[in-house]
């Protein structure tokens, strides 16, 4: 019998997905994500 | 060399795209493919990074959310957890198999000879303590005068930060040698301890200590794609479990948390034809029962 609930889960997700774009999240990920980690690299 | 290989380079190349730091490039990659996020564990900072990581975005995003809110940034990293939810609502832990390159990484390891030794079952919780604590809690409540928290994963833990990302940095750009003290002696010590620990055991950081396997876990009985068992068929040869690159007993467990999706038991372990999948509640075709000689998927 099909499932329905992976596409609940799944729906629900996107939505998330889509919201964070809208809210320009992004574009902080890009931010941080150009800058050298220091924590990542263990000397900051 | 197997599919799943081929697709596990593939997918490290394209994680990792940008090749031009020795050759008098930027030090790491600055465009804006940055602004997505890798489905397996990358360090952003690698110097050969094209995509970002989602576990240290996460945690950047916890860390930062009260300077932003006081912005009026209402950034809670609802992209980065639809990215991983959505992936994990689709394959569950899939993209450990076919595209981490820490996974990869891991797997090349094991096949150095030496002796072999298990995992105690009793390790593979730290995995959710590492997810709960160090990317959600600490980074969003421990906060600094300024209301900054920190990426506790990314700066106490993360061995692939330390590999990707912290040794070829080290050696790229002398200036940061003089900053390392404690903080690198201590991420040394634990990249030293599962570089040794993947050489006797199956994928140990993926098992014990991955965040994003931990998070990508979460759905493995839910996932559109899952696996399916026959206990009728099954007659407990354990071949399964032996070539299980994460050393699940698909016959005690079928769609474990530890469950990666290789599709190796599936599609060359068993002879039986007792593992199948099904998508969404509608099984796939099963598989054939094997007359012929086992086929070993280690010795291709």
């Amino acid at each position: 019998m099909p499932r329905r609930f992976p596409y609940v889960l799944l729906s629900v997700f996107l939505v998330l997905f889509v919201l964070g774009v809208t809210l320009g999240e992004p574009e902080s990920v890009f931010e941080k994500a150009v800058a050298i980690c220091l924590s990542c690299i263990g000397v900051g | 060399m197997n599919l799943r290989r081929w697709v596990q380079i593939a997918a490290t190349l394209t994680t990792n795209a940008w090749w031009l730091t020795p050759f008098g490039g930027p030090v790491i990659y600055g465009g804006r493919l940055k602004a997505f996020c890798s489905p397996g564990l990358n360090c952003y900072s690698c110097p050969a990074a094209a995509l970002s990581c989602p576990i240290g975005t996460l945690q950047f995003m916890f860390a930062s959310l009260r300077p932003s809110l006081e912005v009026g940034k209402i950034h809670l990293g609802l992209y980065v957890l639809g990215f991983l939810g959505t992936i994990g609502a689709l394959v569950g832990r899939m993209p450990c198999a076919w595209l981490c390159p820490f996974g990869l990484f891991q797997g090349l390891m094991y096949r150095i000879p030496s002796p072999k030794l298990a995992i105690p079952r009793q390790l593979y919780f730290l995995k959710y303590v590492f997810l709960a604590l160090f990317v959600v809690l600490l980074p969003a409540l421990v906060l600094d005068q300024f209301g900054y928290g920190q990426t506790w994963y990314c700066k106490y833990v993360c061995p692939a930060g330390t590999l990707e990302a912290g040794l070829p940095l080290l050696a790229l750009k002398p200036s940061l040698r003089a900053m390392a003290g404690w903080l690198l002696a201590g991420k040394l010590s634990i990249l030293a301890l599962f570089l040794a620990w993947m050489v006797v055991s199956k994928r140990p950081f993926c098992r014990t200590s991955c965040p994003l396997g931990a998070f990508y876990s979460l759905f493995n009985r839910v996932s559109v794609l899952r696996l399916t068992y026959d206990e009728d068929k099954c007659v407990r040869c354990k071949a399964c479990e032996r070539h299980c690159p994460m050393g699940v007993a698909f016959y005690e467990a079928p769609n474990h948390q530890n469950c990666i999706r290789c599709l190796r038991c599936m599609l060359h372990s068993c002879r039986y034809g007792a593992i199948g999948y099904e998508i969404a509640g509608v099984r796939g075709p099963g598989m054939a029962e094997s007359d012929g000689p086992f086929k070993d998927p280690l010795r291709p």
